[in-house]
């Protein structure tokens, strides 16, 4: 177990050391063909196969999340695809009974592991305590024995906003603390429900993973952009653009870089599928994305209404810098595109920053 | 001779609460509550943009997912003197009055009816009688015999696969389950619908915000939603009129099943009226106001002591000093250094976990306080506080509630019923049925401003040099939330929030008074200690959100500075 869960991990993690994370998390996706015969098994009974969601430093706003979904929509999945054996916010039992359910799902059967929030370090773990367990404990108890861990937003990805600086109850990721086992992550914050289900059902159906970038996320919810698929994105490439909400522009729909949308760095769907069914997301209601699926995002993208420094603007050539953004961002932002430029996505963003690293 | 329960985890709440009491002679003779997690988001804050704080504490909680966004914009305006465009005001009303509705929705049936409902109970109804009950409290076209036949099919496939899920080992056949299998039946048909309804006023509040949970159209100084008849881009009136259909289906649910469902509950644990009432002292805040300047309110705030509605005080806009000046925290029973009392803007705390000390300290949550008296804050508290004041729309609400309730009891009852446990879940009821209208209100009058060619969302913060302090209040679905801020040269110097379930799950304070949970929890039955049904009653009772009361640490680890919880 001592292999496996790395309670001893320094809290105090930087860049450096969330991308070893993402090295070692990578390479035990590589192994995790093994793990994948015993779902197999499960899904050839008639079972249910068992899902056990554990709750951490979080909003359970990824829940939340999920209770809007609709293709299936909950009742549907909780029902008559999965079992639900342990989730805090919806399960009936409590207190011991509710530990009871855990264990003898955990000791008896497989189950597909979901963590939702992050693991705080700090101090042996005391800022989040659980039937009288840390989180790193629980999740080192339960980890070892699930066939796969999906990671379910932003905190449980990569530590989320109690990880943003100082961190201060060294709130960490999963992949940070596990590592022999696949692992993959659904950022956002919350993520769309839409990116979840499909990792899910790609996995109950396919019995295997689907196709993950180099921080273990699904390259069909997060493979692309969001710049590339905005339906803004002609005025970009005009230039026409929003210099403050409710202006002239705004009202006519203009891009909202210069407002501080993070879209040209972000990686997600949300253009593609958008929320709630009912075809949004925030850039259709005026707002800027603020790049709520990459690492660090709280550090690296804020403040969330400057421009994004380093971008190359159509009309107006490359913009330097932007007048309030600090070195923790173009260090983090640089770092974010390499990771990118690994799995062959974002060259031309790379590009655009050497010429400006260069002029 | 005294029996010590504890519960960890309390479960169908947000958050990571344990909640301990000792059981003597079949009652609760002392409680204790306590929030076990914590994350320093305040902490993080420090040093930061103010524009982007609503971001990170919306992060708060994503049960309460626009909440924390909507406090803290008011805070930041308010500690800039910045007044917003009457169209956000009114999108932020919407935003707000939708969100109460779903959840409302969310606590009383995925959160809360597991409590009162048992449904293994349910495989003994017979579908025709309960479409026969359920006829006779609600004209809801859901409730066929069909439709009931196919959820008892439904439970029946469950129960025979052995794979219960989320129902695995509860409480089912416990002796305080006292509804009939047709009631039963019935409230497992509405628990499943519910996840329907509640998903669509999130789809209203999707239009409005851009997604849900974590709405994304706010900004200090108003709301990013285009409002421009005239563009593809914006939230045309094709979209206002789904926003405004959706809110009518969500409403319709409200009336003739929420609000007939606690009615049912209520008159079938008649004998549960009087457990559970504890502080009655109540704090409300005004919302919903009608105006930019926030000078008139569509909910009342002020408060009661006592239970007894002639101490009441209006409080009728934010920035009433009889509520700014009387807020303070205790730390005496909470893991932090000293045993002072202060207020909001002012206190300082050193952390020191103790672990689990009956006599001494024993949660991460401060104790607030009101002129250092506990109060309890929530749609109960805001009732209390509209019927006192008489507040036209509380009282008819209020009043036709209980007249439905004498109706189905065959006696008739009054507002005093409503300090406790079922009266909690009843006042939450009423309140979804008065959003229900009002966000339709304020859909009328969005419209109608915006046909006077008002398209105005946003007036620009601008941060002068030097210190500016600001509190944001917002009656949230669990109760009075406020964010406390002080700028300093454009930047966050302090930040700090006092949460609703901060207010009711909070611990004792210096004077040995106990928290709201812990006082209502005093005189409860318990039936059966191995399975403490009855204490998760009342908790529930509440709509416990503890992800919102955490304290947090400086990055040296000395200094402590605040709680929230919702």
């Amino acid at each position: 177990m001592a292999d496996t869960v790395k309670t001893n991990l320094d809290p105090q993690l930087d860049r450096r050391g969330f991308l070893k994370g993402c090295t070692i998390a990578a390479a035990a996706l590589g192994l995790s063909d093994a793990m994948i015969p015993k779902l197999v098994e499960a899904a050839a009974t008639a079972e249910r196969p068992r899902v056990i969601w554990l709750h951490f430093q979080e909003c359970t706003g990824c829940t939340e999340s999920l209770l809007r979904s609709s293709h299936p929509d909950i009742g549907r999945l909780i029902l008559d695809i999965i079992s639900l054996d342990y989730h805090e916010t919806v399960m009936a039992a409590a207190g011991h009974q509710a530990e009871q359910n855990l264990h003898d799902t955990v000791d008896n059967h497989p189950f597909i592991l979901v963590v939702e929030g992050a693991i705080p370090t700090k101090d042996n773990g005391i800022y989040c305590k659980i039937a009288g367990k840390t989180a790193m404990d629980i999740l080192a108890e339960v980890a070892p024995k699930a066939s796969a861990i999906i990671a379910i937003g932003t905190c449980a990805t990569f530590g989320g906003v109690q990880a943003a600086a100082p961190n201060p109850t060294g709130a960490v990721g999963v992949m940070d603390l596990v590592s022999d086992k696949p692992i993959i992550n659904i950022p956002g914050c919350p993520p769309n429900p839409i990116s979840f289900l499909g990792t899910i059902l790609h996995y109950l159906t396919f019995k295997r993973l689907p196709a993950l970038d180099s921080l273990n996320r699904p390259l069909f919810a997060y493979g692309r952009r969001i710049h590339d698929h905005c339906e803004r994105r002609a005025h970009f490439d005009e230039g026409r653009f929003v210099e403050q909400y409710g202006d002239e522009f705004h009202k006519l729909g203009y891009c909202l870089y210069k407002v501080g949308c993070k879209g040209p760095e972000t990686f997600s769907n949300c253009p593609v599928v958008r929320f709630n069914d009912v075809d949004v997301w925030p850039v259709s209601v005026g707002h800027g994305c603020i790049g709520c699926t990459e690492p660090n995002f709280w550090d690296t993208m804020t403040p969330f209404y400057e421009r994004l420094p380093m971008v190359k603007i159509p009309a107006t050539g490359i913009v330097k810098k932007a007048d309030k953004v600090g070195k923790t961002i173009l260090a983090a932002t640089a770092a974010g595109i390499g990771i990118h430029a690994a799995v062959g996505i974002g060259k031309s963003l790379i590009k655009g920053k050497k010429k400006d690293e260069e002029a | 001779m005294a029996q010590r329960i504890t519960i960890d985890p309390i479960t169908r709440i947000e958050g990571h609460l344990r909640v301990d009491v000792e059981v003597d002679g079949g009652l609760i003779t002392k409680a204790w509550s306590s929030g076990q997690m914590y994350r320093g988001l305040e902490n993080i804050l420090k040093g930061r943009d103010p524009r982007d704080a609503w971001l990170f504490v919306q992060r708060i909680c994503g049960v309460c997912t626009t909440v924390h966004a909507l406090a803290s914009v008011r805070a930041v305006e308010n500690a800039l003197g910045l007044q917003i465009p009457l169209n956000a005001q009114l999108v932020r009303n919407m935003v707000q009055a939708i969100h109460c509705l779903q959840d409302h929705i969310v606590h009383f049936y995925t959160l809360s009816a597991l409590d009162w409902v048992d449904v293994v109970s349910a495989l003994d109804a017979d579908p025709v009688a309960t479409a026969k009950l359920a006829d006779s409290l609600s004209d809801w076209p859901g409730n066929s015999p069909k439709r009931f036949a196919a959820v008892k099919d439904k439970v029946k496939t469950l129960v025979a696969s052995g794979q219960l899920g989320p129902f695995t080992n509860a409480y089912w056949g416990h002796s305080a389950m006292k509804l009939p299998p047709e009631a039963n039946l019935m409230a497992v048909s509405h628990y499943l619908e519910a996840l329907d309804y509640q998903r669509k006023a999130t789809q209203a509040l999707g239009i409005i915000g851009g997604k849900n949970p974590h709405v994304q159209n706010l900004s200090v100084g108003g709301v990013t939603t285009n409002l421009n008849p005239e563009n593809e881009t914006a939230v045309t009136m094709e979209r206002l009129y789904w926003v405004k259909q959706l809110i009518e289906e969500v409403r319709d649910f409200v009336k003739m099943v929420y609000m007939t469902d606690v009615v049912a509950v209520g008159a079938l644990y008649a004998e549960w009226i009087p457990y559970g009432a504890g502080v009655t002292n109540y704090l409300a805040a005004p919302d919903m106001f009608l105006d930019a300047a926030a000078t008139k309110a569509d909910l009342p705030g002020g408060t009661v002591m006592n239970g007894d509605l002639s101490t009441i005080k209006n409080i009728n806009v934010h920035a009433d000093p009889y509520f700014k000046e009387n807020v303070e925290e205790s730390i005496a029973r909470a893991w932090y250094d000293g045993d002072w009392s202060k207020h909001p803007w002012e206190s300082t705390t050193d952390p020191k976990y103790t672990d689990f000390e009956d006599e001494g300290r024993y949660t991460w949550l401060k104790a607030p306080r009101f002129q250092g008296k506990p109060m309890q804050v929530g749609p109960l508290a805001q009732m209390v506080v509209g019927y006192a004041q008489g507040h036209a729309l509380t009282v008819k609400s209020v009043d036709d509630f209980l007249g439905r309730i004498s109706a189905v009891a065959g006696v008739k009852v009054g507002p005093e019923i409503l300090h406790g446990t079922i009266g909690r879940h009843a006042a939450r009821a009423v309140r979804a049925g008065m959003m229900a209208d009002l966000a339709l209100k304020h859909w009328d009058l969005l419209v109608n401003n915006i046909a006077t060619g008002d398209y105005e969302i946003f007036n620009p913060p601008v941060f002068p040099k030097g210190e500016q302090r600001g509190v944001g209040v917002h009656e949230a679905p669990r109760g009075l939330l406020s964010h406390w801020i002080v700028i300093q040269d454009g930047k966050i110097k302090n930040y700090q929030c006092v949460v609703p379930s901060t207010w009711n799950a909070g611990p004792r304070d210096a004077e040995g008074q106990l928290g709201p949970y812990e006082a209502s929890l005093m005189g409860n039955p318990v039936a059966d200690v191995e399975r403490p049904l009855e204490v998760l009653r009342t908790v529930h009772s509440f709509d416990p959100c503890i992800a919102c009361a955490v304290h947090m640490l400086d990055p040296e680890g000395k200094e402590v500075v605040k709680v929230k919880a919702m």
